[in-house]
């Protein structure tokens, strides 16, 4: 049976990685505490049912494909909105003021939501079922799980290529490791952090999508993960893609046994690992002072 | 002069009390209970803006303290019915808030900044989480009852729930509200309450003249976590039942969003604040279902056009009718 956890757990690892990564992406460069994280990642999840739901007839690939890309699409499309209205006025601004206004964005989102596509849950499991399961030694286990896995990392990667080997990363890190210089560099700040946030809001759509098909898409559905990517962040470092990636997996793993074995303690035991670790290092496992 | 504008300040606080002591006869008995549960929030709003005016740090976990106080009183009907008296209950209230908030201010005081803002929110969460959970203990999800207490060895016999409420609640509520407002008045302008503004100013210069900034934070946070904890009390016997919702992360949010509204830079804005939003919140939900809308719009409405909240909206219109002094 330890097996069988162990694969839960890196199943869940993978999906906070995902949901982490745009949180840290946009707290890293632009230093804002996305509290909406969690209500895009519901439009990527309502969106990829309601594509589901459509296409009820198509092939499996075709599915995903459509679904996934309309959810990330939609999603960036809602960041590139709220970054050029409302959050380009708050760099200059106070924490409170940058904290209160991702907020009333959540707040906004969630009954935009509701008025779109309807409070009732949306069921979208095509995916799920069409992928069906493998025989893991003697044990069946959804390819489905597998997939999300191969996409965490085939997201992880793409950040970290996209961070270290490309100009646009570059420029995003030197944005992260000092404003005013990289802008007297001559570095594009408006272009580049609509850029960021739209990145950060597309992951949080795709971590969305990917959830669906094995939960259906419920109001508040945002919620859970957000405090969890928290959580992730935390553990991991501001802004450490590495922290994040090591931070997911110890948060997944961690649940994944505690729910086998003391279910009650599942969420506490998550916090007193973050608070435990905050204590020793208090800038997380690879954050910077 | 100085004795003048104090006199003045002084003469207002009065006239506000009678106000409030003499509304029961002019407003509906709903209001009365809406009027009870903004002036308990109201005492948490005070607590909040410790910290952030006056400290210079942004908790978003102070639902952790608030439902430490209302838990308090829960578990004390639960487990001791027999001692279930109103002075008991606020004063477990008082104790369970200071021990939990000390206890989570350690790890908390040790960062500023948004690095602060996700530990207070990661730590509420905590004992959300903890709340639920236990549901042999706490009653999980489903919550506990909190029924009409003893007052002083003085019984509401025979007295409904709404009656009593409307009655002699209100007069409590106001005396207590009254009560830890003066007193956090007094704190921040103590030399306790300029410690913490020079820690918020200028953290390295206060270490340097001498000033232990984390403890000083830290009495702060238990200073905040204690009026929350207050507030938590006095709010359940209004609600008459507690859930773990009140110690989810949103609702902390929502208690920033009064001290905003009504304006942190002022000292009775987050009283301001409390009142109105629980107005706001009322209105908002009866009008329309989708009520989250309005209280999200007006929220990034004043982000971005009144930061001051309503009394600095207000200061700032004063100033501009006052006829220019040379």
């Amino acid at each position: 049976m330890g097996l069988i956890y162990a694969l839960n757990g890196l199943y869940f690892a993978a999906f906070l990685f995902l949901t982490s990564l745009g949180l840290n992406i946009i707290l890293g460069v632009m230093g804002i505490l996305n509290l909406a994280h969690g209500s895009l990642y519901a439009v990527g999840g309502f969106m990829a049912a309601y594509l589901i739901g459509l296409m009820a007839q198509s092939s499996l690939p075709v599915m995903l494909l459509v679904s996934v890309l309309g959810a990330v699409a939609v999603a960036g499309l809602v960041g590139f909105v709220l970054e050029t209205t409302l959050i380009k006025h708050m760099y200059r601004r106070a924490l409170e003021y940058q904290l209160l206004i991702t907020f009333g964005i959540l707040m906004l989102i969630e009954d935009l939501i509701k008025l779109i596509f309807g409070g009732e849950s949306r069921y979208a499991s095509a995916p799920f079922d069409a992928m069906g399961s493998l025989d893991i030694m003697g044990y069946t286990y959804s390819v489905y799980f597998l997939f999300v896995m191969a996409v965490a990392v085939a997201a992880g990667l793409f950040i970290w290529w996209l961070m270290v080997r490309t100009r646009l990363g570059i420029m995003l890190r030197a944005i992260e490791m000092d404003r005013e210089m990289a802008q007297a560099m001559g570095i594009p700040m408006r272009s580049l952090t609509i850029a960021a946030f739209m990145l950060g809001s597309a992951f949080a759509g795709l971590a969305g999508a990917l959830v669906v098909p094995t939960t259906p898409a419920v109001m508040g559905m945002g919620m859970d993960p957000l405090i969890m990517a928290f959580i992730v962040v935390v553990i991991g470092g501001l802004g450490s893609l590495k922290g994040a990636f090591l931070g997911s997996i110890i948060v997944g793993l961690t649940r994944s046994y505690t729910i086998a074995y003391f279910a009650e303690l599942e969420m506490p035991l998550l916090f007193l690992i973050a608070v435990v670790i905050l204590v020793i290092r208090p800038e997380g496992l690879f954050g910077q002072k | 002069m100085k004795r003048y504008i104090v006199n003045s300040r002084a003469a207002c606080y009065a006239a506000i009390l009678i106000v409030l002591l003499v509304l029961p006869q002019f407003i509906t008995p709903y209001h009365v209970t809406l009027m009870e549960t903004g002036l308990s929030l109201a005492i948490m709003a005070l607590g909040v803006n410790l910290l952030l005016r006056y400290t210079g740090v942004l908790s978003f976990g102070h639902g952790a303290y608030f439902a430490a106080g209302a838990y308090a009183v829960g578990l004390l009907y639960m487990y001791l019915p027999d001692h279930f008296t109103f002075e008991n209950a606020i004063l477990a209230a008082l104790l369970v808030s200071a021990a939990i908030s000390a206890l989570f201010g350690l790890v908390c005081v040790r960062h500023t900044r948004v690095f602060f803002s996700i530990l207070t929110l990661a730590l509420c969460m905590l004992l959300f989480a903890v709340l639920e959970k236990a549901y042999h203990y706490t009653g999980g999800s489903d919550g506990i009852r909190i029924p009409i207490p003893l007052f002083f060895g003085h019984e509401f016999e025979g007295m409904r729930r709404f009656q009593f409420l409307c009655g002699p609640y209100y007069y409590i509520v106001v005396g207590i509200f009254a009560a830890a407002s003066l007193v956090m008045l007094a704190i921040v302008n103590s030399p306790f309450g300029k410690i913490l503004q020079a820690t918020r100013d200028n953290e390295l210069r206060a270490e340097m003249i001498g000033i232990r900034v984390k403890r000083y934070r830290l009495y702060a946070f238990i200073i905040s976590g204690i009026f929350s904890g207050l507030s938590g009390g006095v709010w359940s016997f209004v609600n008459g039942h507690i859930t773990p919702e009140i110690c989810n992360w949103v609702f902390s949010g929502e208690v920033v969003y009064m001290v905003l509204l009504g304006g942190f830079m002022i000292f009775e804005g987050p009283i301001v604040g409390a009142v109105a939003f629980t107005y706001l919140r009322l209105y908002a939900v009866a009008t329309t279902q989708y009520w989250m809308l309005i209280i999200g719009a007006t929220l990034i409405f004043l982000v971005l056009a009144l930061p001051g909240g309503i009394t600095g909206g207000i200061q700032s219109l004063f100033n501009r009718l006052k006829p220019k002094r040379a």
